[in-house]
């Protein structure tokens, strides 16, 4: 639930978190994005950066030239207030192979619902999800819409790799993976698109408030999609609007 | 050739660090930098650097390094560590000349964990997103994205004899004292006995340590009926979180940036030095303080590194001091207590 109002929390000398409910909720989420936007056009002394979580707001800052309880306090009286919903014009279209060797966990996933893995997959490419954070690993994008209906604990043990650019669920979230790395979630789909590219401008594609939608892609079109996103072509289209 | 030194012998962990890469914790890029920063910041003051120019980090390393392309000006400062200048012993925590062809043996350190080698002009390897630090999970800064392995060429500046020889009195690693650290972010997912547990008792590094994290061994903290799953929220450098085997874990400079675990305390920024110089094995004990307090230990943490410049020593003067007290090898011997 989103709480009645935000509460500050203390991280140590070099941060503070503004948190406004426990769990996964779009309100939420948007009053995350909301606060985070205000801050930035504040430009508030002693703010260093700021990270957008599901459900808070964490602020990093200059241990010289601010105090976390004052610029806390003056935070959370921002967050209180009804601030303006961020206008979200990035839409990404994302081409994803589901199941097979792209998605080894589809069929696994449907026969748990007891749905036929292409109602899976249409169920999984229907919502219009939104960037909620991107975290644990440089560019991986944490979704907030997931269909409930789809939702499902992780795996009792991770697998120690996962594929770069694996889409997978894992409770009621949705994730865009960018490198390779151990998983316990359940591996849906791929997509060939390169969300962080160090050499890149820019090397993140996906920010905090996007749009994301996925688009069902046969295997067969992999290897072009692939090799266009291994030469620097964009893959995943992006709709303004 | 290009001005470089050869990595001749390696045995432990060693990247190329420097101020870190700030500005991509919103995109999931957790800073780097140096484990030690005062003892990083103190090797590249010795060689006439900026505090946060490239320098190599060694974690409980042993190493050899040879001049290959021309004199370099280095200086070794951080965890305590025999060296040798072509077999015979130099001190640490001074800026000396390594001559041409000539090899520098550093020892894997006697205390402590991180030690720090500058050189004149740092290391000259490619800035990725505005850092050469290297960030080991992502694969970027460092030598080309990784880990440094022996035999490697480590790139130099043109001229990396600039400088004078000068000296620093070595910063102690306080290898005891309590880890001072503010409660919360999420203290109240706690048992008032899992908060005993933590306040009062002695835990120790485990050996799954490294740049990421240290976690510790040592009585389990109990969580609160609330459970140990929270939905993912964000890390900082410093954050304790205790998963379900209630065995905490002290994130640190390469950390995950998010995580879904119940984090009981922050350690303070001016500590962050002290438990990273821990070793598997050696003891921590956790001490609450107040947000103002960390504040004020943070800017004294900073105008130590601050004031570094101005406490660089002629070496003549050092050599002759030791040379009175006819006690080198004590006052080496020294560098592991507390201050």
């Amino acid at each position: 639930m989103t709480y009645d109002a935000p509460r500050l929390l203390a991280c140590g000398d070099t941060a503070f978190t503004i948190e406004f409910g426990e769990r996964i909720e779009a309100p939420c989420s948007a009053r995350v994005l909301a606060l985070d936007a205000a801050l930035a056009a504040r430009a508030l002394p002693g703010i260093r950066e700021t990270v957008p979580t599901y459900r808070s707001l964490t602020v990093h800052l200059d241990p010289l030239l601010a105090v976390p309880a004052e610029l806390g306090r003056l935070v959370l009286a921002l967050a209180g207030e009804p601030l303006a919903a961020v206008a979200t014009p990035r839409l990404w279209r994302v081409p994803v192979v589901y199941g097979g060797a792209f998605g080894i966990d589809l069929e696994a996933v449907a026969a748990h619902h007891g749905l036929a893995p292409e109602a899976v997959i249409e169920r999984h490419s229907a919502p219009e999800y939104r960037v909620a954070m991107i975290g644990f690993l440089p560019g991986y994008a944490y979704l907030e819409g997931l269909d409930p209906g789809l939702a499902l604990s992780r795996r009792p043990s991770p697998r120690p790799v996962t594929p770069a650019g694996t889409i997978s669920i894992g409770g009621a979230q949705a994730l865009v993976a960018s490198i390779a790395a151990p998983s316990g979630w359940h591996l849906l789909g791929r997509t060939p698109e390169r969300t962080f590219v160090p050499e890149r401008d820019p090397v993140f594609l996906l920010r905090p408030g996007d749009r994301v939608r996925f688009v069902p892609t046969p295997a067969a079109r992999w290897d072009a999609l692939a090799a266009a996103a291994e030469a620097g072509e964009p893959v995943a289209e992006l709709c303004q609007g | 050739m290009s001005a470089h030194l050869r990595l001749a012998r390696l045995a432990g962990a060693a990247s190329i660090q420097d101020g870190g890469r700030h500005g991509y914790l919103r995109y999931g890029l957790s800073a780097s930098g140096p484990m030690d920063p005062l003892a990083f910041a103190a090797a590249n003051r010795l060689v006439g650097n900026p505090a946060d120019a490239a320098a190599l980090e060694f974690g409980l390393a042993g190493a050899r390094l040879r001049a290959e392309s021309g004199a370099v000006r280095l200086a070794l400062a951080g965890a305590p560590s025999g060296m040798r200048l072509d077999g015979e012993p130099v001190a640490a925590h001074r800026s000396l000349v390594l001559p041409d062809g000539a090899e520098l043996t550093i020892e894997r350190p006697r205390e402590g964990v991180f030690a720090y080698l500058a050189v004149s002009g740092g290391f000259a390897v490619r800035s990725v997103m505005g850092s050469r630090a290297l960030h080991q999970r992502a694969a970027l800064g460092g030598l080309d994205g990784r880990a440094l392995r022996e035999g490697d060429r480590l790139p130099l500046t043109a001229s990396p004899t600039g400088g004078t020889d000068v000296c620093l009195d070595p910063v102690p690693l306080q290898r005891t004292a309590p880890i001072r650290v503010v409660l919360g972010p999420q203290d109240d997912l706690f048992s008032e006995t899992g908060l005993a547990t933590f306040l009062h008792e002695t835990f120790t590094v485990s050996n799954r340590a490294d740049r990421m994290g240290y976690q510790l061994d040592g009585p389990a903290i109990a969580h609160g009926p609330g459970g140990f799953n929270i939905v993912s929220d964000a890390t900082v450098a410093g954050s304790v979180q205790v998963p379900g085997s209630g065995r905490p874990i002290v994130l640190l400079a390469d950390r995950q940036t998010t995580g879904g675990y119940p984090k009981i305390a922050t350690v303070i920024s001016a500590d962050l030095r002290r438990i990273a110089q821990r070793r598997p094995g050696e003891p921590v004990r956790f001490e609450a303080i107040d947000l103002a307090t960390a504040t004020r230990l943070a800017r004294e943490e900073a105008a130590r590194i601050a004031a570094l410049g101005a406490q660089l020593k002629p070496v003549e003067s050092e050599t002759e001091r030791l040379m009175a007290a006819n006690l080198a090898g004590a006052a080496v011997d020294a560098l592991g207590t507390e201050d």
